[in-house]
């Protein structure tokens, strides 16, 4: 009995996903937990896995296009039994395109017996098979490095691929194309010439998954989120005497492992802030789980440093570190992203002395902060130089005041002033 | 370690187990007096007397039928075919008698009987002796049958049948007795069940059991010089058939040949090569590939006897085949 695979809901706030790559083809057996195909989220590239065993019988959305969530997207059956009640009846309107197909047109009322608009599968693998003859080693080992056996010419009597075939096919693929770069190298003028004159004024760049979430999300929280700002200054010199005696000490801890601390350690003493707005009541979160931004090439996310309060500097750096690179390697699972009870922006490592973040939701605030310079200050009634930071709090005002923001902010002040308070 | 022929070493596993086990005895035509056919037996009259070495008329369905009631009535008969080509008369006692009793008896019986003697062809016996009729036993459910191809497995295996409590089906080869081979000096068992690697190789499998393993080793010695790689995979038992160092080595090599002395419809080599596709289909990068003996009844001319016989030639050139290299 055939059954329909659909596009599974791989994060909470996924609403459709791109296949970028499918692990299996048509054809090919699958069992249930085996990977089936790699799916970019709004939040990450995952493996979505198969939930029954067969063959493969259809891969219905391309590589590259968009389903929605509970869309078609492959069959899995039987090697013979005729699956075609479950195939889209036009294969093309089932692949979401990005730009979003307008709704289909009602379906003229068909005067004669459906014709199939595509092949079935069994009429495609006998034309992909005609002629083509190949050992079964080849035949695995094509599958494993993705050489398509039809562009190769078998050794074998008869024309039979073999092995050495693919292990030149694959040699051949992994070699480096010698003669390209110097032809490259002279025509890049030329063409860079005419990429010019072919230019158009302006061109489209395709939303990214992660850039349309950031979009829409950020948009519900400007909108419905009533925002407020609190800027604080703190004198950072211990914490850099700090951080800078752990460097000598070959530590990897950094300023902002400590700022994470600091917060963590203020937002413990104040509930207030680490909490969620719930419509007809205000949610205190009993856990400390920070959300630190992390820049991507094509948006940002937010990994979670879990109960941030209770874990020492040594291992919320090592996994702000961790989990840092895992975000730029879109290697995040559903479970490291979600769950935030506060945010931290950090934009100091770039020079932005202070800036307003905006908050995310359902988080009640979220902490921008800024460069730590050398400025003079007046100690004692005397000029001198000190390390000074500036951190912005954005509060959602429905669920604290002014005040309270206020208060937790000279908690992270003191923190941060008073370095040994945190040990 | 002693240097010794495969025909000693048999006599020494003889004379052990008939000194271990007085249920033990050893029974057939010239045993006794003459030392044996090909002198496997020798001395052993002399040690052990009439009553455990006994030699019996020309009657082999009479003889293994005493064998089997013996084995009913607990002693440990081995039974000596003068060559297995002989057997023929004695197999309604082996397939109805010894390979069933314990079955349908409800194992009220065991059937500890070794049935032994020298299998294949020689030189020049003609069609009706020079038989390797192996895949014809190891087709009975019931029977275990080996087929050792050195002293060192002749000695190992031969006492190891006749300690089973089940009827072993024991090939030797009338070639192979003058064959020398390294003996330990102290006791040793080689369990029956077990397939060794003769020769280690990494470009294409051969199986090969009893005297083809001589051959294969020949073969491959030959192919080493085309810098060709070969492993050289003895069975030594054929059922049951350890089958998991083939597939091991298979999977390895991604080919296979194997070797068999006798006619290729239904022989043992065409299960293994079941085996082989049914295991480890996704490791073959050629059709697996059998050297079988003619599939004619065995010429008496000497020219035509060797045409009809697996070579080492013939093997070399199944080995070219499926390394694709001619």
């Amino acid at each position: 009995m055939a059954s329909r695979v659909v596009m599974p809901k791989l994060s909470d706030t996924m609403e459709e996903g791109r296949i970028l790559r499918w692990l299996k083809k048509e054809g090919d057996p699958v069992e249930t937990g085996q990977a089936l195909a790699e799916v970019e989220t709004d939040k990450a590239t995952v493996e979505m896995e198969a939930y029954t065993n067969g063959i493969i019988r259809k891969l219905v959305t391309l590589e590259g296009q968009f389903a929605k969530i509970g869309q078609l997207i492959a069959i899995v059956g039987t090697a013979d039994e005729d699956i075609s009640a479950l195939l889209p009846v036009d294969g093309a309107a089932h692949a979401t395109a990005p730009q979003h197909a307008e709704p289909a047109a009602p379906r003229p009322v068909r005067a004669s017996a459906p014709v199939p608009a595509n092949p079935t599968p069994a009429a495609v693998a006998a034309e992909r098979g005609r002629g083509l003859k190949a050992s079964p080693l080849a035949l695995r080992m094509a599958a494993e490095g993705r050489v398509d056996l039809n562009a190769l010419r078998g050794s074998g009597p008869q024309g039979r691929i073999i092995k050495r075939d693919i292990e030149a096919a694959l040699a051949q693929a992994a070699a480096p194309p010698a003669a390209r770069p110097a032809i490259a190298q002279r025509s890049r003028s030329l063409a860079m010439q005419a990429a010019r004159d072919e230019a158009p004024e302006s061109q489209a760049v395709e939303l990214s998954p992660v850039r349309r979430t950031i979009a829409k999300r950020l948009v519900q929280s400007k909108g419905p989120v009533p925002h407020f700002y609190l800027t604080i200054e703190v004198a950072m010199d211990r914490v850099w005497d700090a951080y800078k005696a752990l460097r000598d000490q070959k530590s990897s801890i950094s300023i902002n492992d400590i700022i994470v601390k600091a917060t963590a350690l203020a937002l413990r003493q104040h509930p207030d802030i680490n909490a969620s707005f719930a419509g007809d009541h205000i949610t205190q979160y009993s856990g400390v789980h920070i959300g630190m931004a992390v820049a991507l090439d094509d948006g940002l996310i937010t990994p979670v440093l879990r109960d941030a309060d209770l874990k020492p500097l040594e291992e919320i750096s090592e996994e702000a570190r961790t989990l840092a690179e895992r975000a730029r390697a879109r290697k995040l699972q559903p479970n490291e992203y979600t769950g935030a009870t506060f945010s931290i922006s950090n934009l100091g490592m770039m020079g932005i002395e202070e800036f307003s973040a905006i908050i995310n939701p359902p988080e009640a605030a979220i902490l921008a902060v800024g460069a730590i310079r050398k400025v003079p200050v007046v100690e004692d009634g005397a000029l001198a130089i000190g390390y000074r930071m500036k951190a912005t709090l954005s509060v959602d005002h429905r669920v604290a005041d002014g005040a309270s923001g206020a208060r937790f902010l000279q908690t992270l002040q003191r923190f941060l002033e008073h370095p040994l308070l945190m040990a | 370690m002693a240097v010794m022929t495969y025909r000693d070493a048999l006599n020494q596993a003889l004379r052990e187990e008939l000194r271990r086990d007085a249920r033990v005895f050893l029974m057939g035509e010239e045993v006794g007096v003459y030392q044996g056919a090909y002198k496997v037996s020798k001395g052993l009259l002399q040690e052990f007397g009439e009553k455990r070495v006994i030699d019996t008329p020309i009657t082999e369905e009479g003889f293994a039928g005493v064998g089997v009631g013996a084995a009913m009535m607990g002693l440990r008969p081995i039974i000596e075919m003068m060559t297995w080509n002989f057997s023929l008369l004695a197999m309604d006692q082996i397939i109805n008698g010894a390979a069933k009793m314990r079955y349908m008896s409800g194992g009220q019986f065991t059937m500890p009987i070794v049935v032994r003697g020298p299998g294949g062809a020689a030189h020049q016996l003609a069609a009706q002796h020079s038989q390797s009729i192996e895949s014809w036993y190891a087709h009975v459910p019931g029977l275990k049958v080996v087929a050792p191809a050195t002293a060192y497995d002749a000695k190992g295996l031969l006492k190891s049948a006749i300690r089973d409590d089940d009827p072993v089906i024991f090939f030797e080869g009338e070639t192979l007795y003058g064959s020398k081979g390294e003996v330990p000096d102290e006791e040793y068992l080689i369990p029956i069940g077990v397939t060794d690697i003769k020769r280690e190789g990494s470009d294409v499998t051969i199986v090969a059991w009893s005297k083809m393993v001589t051959v294969a080793l020949k073969a491959a010695d030959m192919l080493a010089a085309d810098g060709i790689s070969c492993e050289v995979v003895d069975p030594r038992t054929l059922r049951p058939l350890d089958d998991a160092p083939i597939l091991n080595s298979v999977r390895k090599t991604n080919r296979c040949v194997i070797l068999e002395e006798g006619w290729p419809f239904a022989g043992i080599g065409a299960q293994i090569a079941y085996q082989i596709q049914q295991q480890a289909f996704g490791d073959l990068d050629a059709p697996v590939t059998r050297v079988t003996g003619a599939d004619v009844p065995m010429p008496y001319a000497k020219n035509l006897e060797h045409m009809a016989m697996p070579t080492p030639s013939r093997l070399v050139a199944a080995v070219r085949e499926v390394l694709y290299l001619d």
